[in-house]
């Protein structure tokens, strides 16, 4: 049995088929690992010193039902990035599935990509263009019918607080901020059913990650669109997510609703301990200082 | 809508996109475009100074007539010409991989629902027409300046010729972008190096079977010798699509695949850099 998602009309080729029973996500035992040191010209030069392993992803599994805001929860190196660059076909697991409405992203890269989009932590843009040009290039690509693009670029763009002269001007001089902001328009702009969003509020002001978090909540909301939000910032994930999984050195340390996940270590006649407390209980250590021992490695 | 014509306006994202960038970019294109004049000229005066050259304490007559000089002048025009054509739609094609790392969009690109071979078309025709207007300006620079007599030449014989050549170097592009791909950091170079051969090996300043072995010999493998002599002899000796349709059908041939075969090397590498990570860095 099938069904068809997006929007047909202003999605020119976008019509994905796919099963209606599958799950959104499912990520079954993947592990990710990458080589570090001499390449094979420094081996032919000589420099016969062995390669270091380094294990991002760890036999990881989970699955994300359809319309569920999924957050992975961790510190910076922990392989949070490269669980989402494997959702988004960028990567390829050494071992074990990723699965995106039933398709294997492996298998059926170029239907997994109609149903994706990612935010990633830096705003990847061709600096000279304007955000109007960027998000244009965008459009032709996911086969977004141009009229109805350019329309829909000024209204996200607007509701995300751009102003309107900042839309045709050249984005080298627009903040980080602002950037991440078209970042997201870029992503909504082609109405993804599966939004991987990797620390897409990192650099935001608070304003403008509560505007962030209610567009993305809306996306939910109004396209039914599951999310699967990468964070290291607590409260961000305790506010927005439906279910997190708490990950650390590559693997899931622990997977539930917030409030479940604070009772999970929570003393008995105490009050319910914040997401920072469950962190620190589960792998004994602070977030902040989780942070600082990977940017030390 | 079939898949082709899907295909094909995605395609166009690419060449709206390099569009909006040469725009954007003025600045540059306008020294870029100086630079190449500045080159081509100082190519072409190598022809005007021969005589002075060979005579220098003045005790010898003129080497060459002032018809062997014109003759020589269009043959080191043609070859400075058709070269930078070529080498632009190369650079244009293997250099779209170090741009997007450059610009840092490579992974937003490569996790967009299209082909890679509707990327290549994409960018690939963006080279055609880019390359034939750069290089229509340096030629109008050339004649200009130097009063070429071009009243023989056949030019729709020489621009058939070129055209069909422009295929096999959109090949040999996509193979030479699979280095900024696997090779972040030297990636570009790599590709410079290719250039550098071809030039060596294609006959652009010397008739290419006039060269040293084993150049004379590599010359035979390079499809922009065929494209060089083949306008050569449209331009400066006026032979038609009669006398040139060997060169012409060979050069779409050798097109047909080389792009394939780009296509086909390009895949092995992308699929290489997903399992390595190697999309990530950037150079």
């Amino acid at each position: 049995m099938t069904a068809v998602l997006a929007e047909p009309e202003q999605f020119q080729g976008l019509r994905i088929e796919v099963d209606p029973q599958a799950l959104a996500l499912e990520v079954e035992s993947v592990t990710k690992v990458f080589r570090q040191g001499p390449g094979v010209i420094n081996w032919l030069r000589g420099n016969r010193k062995e390669r270091k392993r380094v294990v991002a992803v760890d036999n990881i599994s989970f699955q994300v039902t359809r319309g569920e805001i999924f957050g992975v929860l961790g510190p910076n190196g922990t392989g949070k990035s490269t669980l989402i660059r494997l959702m988004s076909t960028l990567l390829m697991p050494d071992t074990g599935h990723v699965r995106v409405f039933g398709l294997d992203v492996e298998q059926d890269e170029a239907r997994v990509k109609r149903l994706i989009n990612r935010v990633s932590v830096e705003a990847s843009f061709f600096k000279k263009l304007s955000p109007m040009e960027n998000l244009m290039y965008g459009a032709r690509l996911y086969g977004v019918e141009p009229t109805y693009a350019r329309r829909k670029v000024v209204e996200i763009l607007t509701r995300l607080g751009l102003e309107d002269r900042s839309i045709t001007t050249s984005m080298e001089d627009m903040s980080r901020g602002m950037q991440q902001k078209v970042a997201i328009a870029r992503a909504f702009l082609t109405a993804p059913v599966l939004l991987l969003l990797d620390e897409p509020t990192t650099g935001l002001d608070p304003h403008s990650k509560r505007e962030v978090q209610a567009a993305v909540r809306e996306l939910r909301d109004t396209h039914e669109a599951t999310v699967v939000l990468t964070t290291h910032d607590m409260t961000e994930a305790d506010e927005l997510c439906d279910r997190i999984a708490i990950v650390d050195k590559g693997r899931v340390v622990a997977l539930d609703t917030p409030p479940a996940l604070k009772e999970l270590v929570r003393t008995p006649g105490e009050a319910l301990p914040t997401l920072e407390d469950v962190f620190l209980r589960l792998t004994g250590k602070k977030l902040e200082e989780a942070d600082m021992e990977a940017q030390a490695k | 809508m079939t898949l082709a014509v899907t295909e094909l306006k995605a395609s166009y994202a690419f060449v709206e996109r390099n569009i909006n960038l040469v725009k954007r970019y003025w600045g540059w294109e306008l020294v870029w475009m100086l630079y190449t004049i500045a080159n081509s000229l100082a190519v072409v005066l190598i022809a005007t100074g021969t005589n002075s050259a060979l005579n220098r304490d003045g005790s010898g007559g003129a080497v060459l007539s002032d018809a062997d000089i014109d003759r020589f002048v269009i043959f080191l025009a043609l070859g400075a010409l058709v070269w930078h054509y070529l080498a632009v739609v190369f650079q244009t094609v293997s250099e779209m991989i170090s741009w997007e790392r450059w610009e840092g969009t490579i992974e937003y690109t490569f996790m967009a629902p299209v082909r890679r071979g509707t990327h290549m078309v994409g960018t690939a025709a963006f080279s055609l027409v880019y390359g034939f207007l750069h290089t229509a300006v340096v030629l109008v620079i050339i004649v200009l300046v130097f009063d070429v007599d071009v009243s023989n030449a056949n030019f729709a014989a020489g621009a058939a010729v070129l055209i069909a050549g422009s295929l096999s170097l959109i090949g040999i592009g996509i193979m030479g972008a699979v280095l900024p791909l696997l090779y972040p950091e030297r990636g570009v170079e790599m590709t410079h190096v290719i250039q550098a051969a071809l030039v060596l090996i294609s006959g652009v300043y010397i008739t290419a079977s006039e060269m040293p072995e084993p150049l004379a010999t590599m010359s035979i493998f390079s499809p922009a010798t065929y494209v060089i002599e083949g306008m050569r002899s449209a331009i400066i000796d006026g032979e038609g699509f009669i006398d040139l349709w060997p060169t012409i059908v060979g050069l779409i041939a050798s097109g047909f695949v080389m792009i394939p075969f780009g296509v086909w090397v390009f895949s092995i590498g992308e699929r290489y850099a997903k399992r390595t990570g190697r999309l990530k860095r950037s150079g």
